[in-house]
């Protein structure tokens, strides 16, 4: 069995029709790069899933990550994905004419050493993210706690994939299977899919990001589908374990504990965000209960992108009044959103 | 929803590393591997998240030998 | 010694500052007459006059500086419409707390790469603002274009193929590696290319569209010339130059050198069956070694449309978008 064959047999499909979901915004733009659905059969339908931090974070967390931002004597640190992210006063890009602070970081650990250098400064990093960059954090985090640094908070907005998956399980019934989040899983574990395999029946294949291990996963699912032998399997194992990282787990464990999560699209699914604990609780910046969001229009559905229910073409709002140069919805905001993926390659 | 690519380790000073990107040097963390020099690590954000032992090649021809495998259970 | 508001004023330290660094390096017959206006003998044919300001932070790189950047962004520029460079006026905007060292090692830069690329600085002025220590230089050109040359993107036309002068993505990641302080050996591609378009010329090649790729990188610019020319472009992505270096550095914060910036590369549209005989032109010159044949003009699916595809290694087709707002990293 090599690439063409798979290649070959995906193109060929002539059964019924197929929904696969990717959850993982990298996916889509794999999925895109490497013009996946050129290759496959008009039957496979590729659906994007809530997998893009940015997309599913509500208005409530920018304004609040604006609000340090403006602040004297502190300094928003946050990855390059959240600058162009609106707020209900503008993006954090936007304001930075308005004299807020904002640095792009790297990684969170930029911030242990700028808060060394100048501890008259707080430094306040948008923390974003699912469970493959909630690790770094707690790192960063737990660092700063043994140094005695007090001049860092986080703002958090972390999140975790089951609870999600579970939730499109109970509420869609359109998707026959996923694609999981190769990277997350690196973290998680294969492992971690088993409960949801056999409680919905449905195939759960993590994958890696080259264009030829995405089609090979995509060709499992259609085999398992048709077959009826519906599991979970690893199709990246260089990077994934069936047991995940362990020490990866252990620390988010200390650091952070589960609690009620706003979703932009699919509202509040309880125990699917992660919140500083213990002795790591003073560091957090008032992350519970950002959960308002600006008001979108009916028109914006969003929320039916990254649930499956539409594709980006299908809402009205799409290449008229959302577009990458003007997005309504995050997930036009976004690299990695659905929508701005579609625009980008329509 | 993230992006890791592998990276090479160049030297270790406790749970920091220097991880090389084809050319590219950037301080690593370490804490959650057990990290050795010389292998190569998924880095996501300035932080290891696994090792890789398997370099693209490779990692393609075992996929393909396990789909094949799967064929089995699949007929 | 650091730049002060004095140095904007028009007295005696603007003339010192005239004197000590300006007149210095940008000695020539035009400029030493020190009139209010250059005069400048005028051609019976066309010109081709092109304007940019430029801004860059660092404003010293690996591989060149802001001086460097300025000469070589305006006269590329000229050079892409097929016209010989002439004359440059430069404006410089200083903020206070410059070095003077700083200055002068721009401005030397500046000099020397309008020598190498055969135009005089004729006119300019300088004025000091509040700040920290920025620097920017606004430069404008003009150049003669030789009767009977054509040089323009709407004249591209099914049949053509593309060759771009070589690695795409130098200069961006080589200013982000050193404002997002990463370590390693990116050098900018900052560079003129009248190396490239001399050889071209010189050798007769009927060149149809230049560009030079910068801002918005490959991408955003195979776009421009499709809509311009209302044809379709055909890319192979596995044929598109990029170093290692570049790929490791984007791979690692997500950018696609597709749409990442140059400051000395172009790309030259010919027809089909001079292709080869260009891409060998190219490939002798110093700033055009590692030139690659990427795309192939064709008929748009319908008329009056326009398009960019481009074929991946495993035999797939997408469309090749403009890039939308700042190719900023991303982990996610």
């Amino acid at each position: 069995m090599n690439i063409d064959d798979i290649i070959k047999y995906l193109k060929e499909y002539d059964g019924s029709d197929i929904k696969l979901m990717e959850v993982c915004g990298t996916h889509t733009a794999a999925i895109f790069k490497g013009g996946i659905r050129s290759l496959i059969s008009p039957k496979i339908h590729l659906i994007s899933g809530p997998g893009c931090p940015v997309c599913v974070t509500p208005t409530a967390f920018i304004d609040k990550c604006a609000e340090y931002a403006m602040k004297d004597n502190h300094v928003l640190m946050t990855f390059g994905d959240m600058l162009k992210v609106p707020g209900t006063r503008g993006s954090l890009s936007d304001l930075k004419g308005e004299g807020a602070k904002v640095y792009m970081m790297y990684s969170p650990f930029e911030a242990i050493e700028k808060a060394q250098e100048n501890p008259d400064i707080t430094y306040v990093l948008a923390a974003v993210g699912f469970e493959t960059t909630t690790p770094a954090y707690a790192l960063m985090i737990d660092q700063a706690e043994r140094l005695g640094i007090k001049n860092i908070k986080l703002v958090t907005a972390l999140k975790t994939i089951i609870p999600a998956l579970e939730w499109i399980c109970d509420n869609e019934d359109g998707i026959d299977a996923f694609i999981c989040p190769g990277h997350v899983s690196t973290i998680i574990g294969s492992r971690a899919y088993e409960e949801l395999a056999k409680k919905y029946n449905k195939p759960f294949v993590v994958a890696g990001f080259e264009a030829e291990q995405l089609l090979a996963v995509i060709y499992d699912i259609v085999r398992q589908l048709e077959s009826g032998n519906k599991k979970v399997d690893n199709l990246y194992r260089n990077a994934v374990r069936d047991e995940g990282n362990v020490k990866a787990q252990e620390i988010l464990a200390r650091c952070f504990e589960a609690g009620p999560a706003m979703w932009r699209g699919l509202g509040v699914i309880p125990g699917s965000g992660m919140y500083l604990t213990g002795k790591y609780a003073e560091y957090d910046g008032g992350s519970m209960g950002l959960d308002a969001d600006m008001e979108l229009p009916d028109s914006c559905r969003c929320g039916d992108v990254i649930t499956g229910r539409i594709n980006p073409g299908e809402c009205p709002m799409f290449g008229t009044g959302c577009t990458p140069m003007d997005p309504y919805g995050p997930c036009m905001v976004s690299a990695e959103g659905a929508c701005g993926i579609w625009f980008r390659n329509r | 929803m993230c992006v890791a690519i592998p990276g090479k380790i160049l030297s270790l000073d406790g749970d920091m590393a220097k991880v090389d990107f084809s050319g590219s040097t950037v301080n690593v963390n370490t804490g959650i591997i057990d990290a050795k020099v010389g292998q190569y690590v998924l880095v996501h954000a300035g932080c290891a998240i696994e090792v890789m032992d398997k370099d693209k090649a490779e990692e393609l021809i075992e996929l393909f030998a396990e789909i094949e495998e799967m064929e089995n259970e699949y007929r | 010694m650091k730049i002060t508001m004095a140095h904007g004023s028009g007295g005696s330290s603007s003339k010192e500052l005239m004197s000590e660094i300006f007149g210095k390096h940008f000695s020539n017959d035009v400029l030493d007459k020190m009139e209010d206006a250059a005069v400048l003998k005028m051609t019976d044919g066309e010109i081709a006059m092109s304007t940019d300001s430029f801004v860059v932070t660092p404003v010293e790189f690996r591989g060149g500086d802001i001086g460097k950047l300025c000469v070589c962004g305006t006269v590329n520029d000229i050079l892409m419409m097929g016209a010989e460079p002439k004359y440059l006026t430069c404006g410089f905007i200083l903020e206070e707390g410059l070095d003077t060292d700083v200055l002068d090692r721009v401005v030397a830069s500046m000099a020397a790469q309008a020598r190498e690329a055969g135009v005089k600085i004729v006119a300019g002025d300088t004025k000091v603002v509040e700040g920290s220590g920025g620097l920017m230089i606004n430069t404008t050109g003009i150049g003669i274009i030789p009767e009977g040359r054509d040089v323009s993107a709407a004249n591209c036309k099914p049949g053509d193929k593309v060759i771009v002068s070589g690695t795409l993505g130098d200069h961006h990641a080589c200013i982000l590696s050193a404002r997002m302080e990463i370590e390693n050996e990116i050098k900018s591609d900052c560079g003129c290319l009248k190396d490239i378009t001399d050889a071209l010329f010189g050798e007769g090649i009927e060149v149809h569209t230049m560009r030079d790729v910068t801002r918005g990188g490959m991408g955003t610019i195979l776009n421009e010339i499709a809509d311009s020319a209302g044809c379709k472009i055909v890319v192979e992505e596995s044929a598109v130059p990029v170093s290692e270096a570049v790929k490791g550095f984007s791979g690692m914060l997500g950018l696609d050198p597709l749409y990442m910036g140059n400051e000395g590369k172009m790309i030259a549209i010919v027809p089909g069956d001079q292709a080869d005989k260009a891409l060998e032109l190219m490939r002798g010159t110093e700033h055009g070694k590692d030139a690659a044949i990427i795309a192939e003009v064709t008929e748009p699916e319908q008329a009056g449309g326009s398009a960019v595809h481009i074929k991946t290694p495993l035999g797939a087709t997408r469309v090749l978008d403009v890039l939308y707002g700042e190719g900023l990293p991303r982990i996610c």
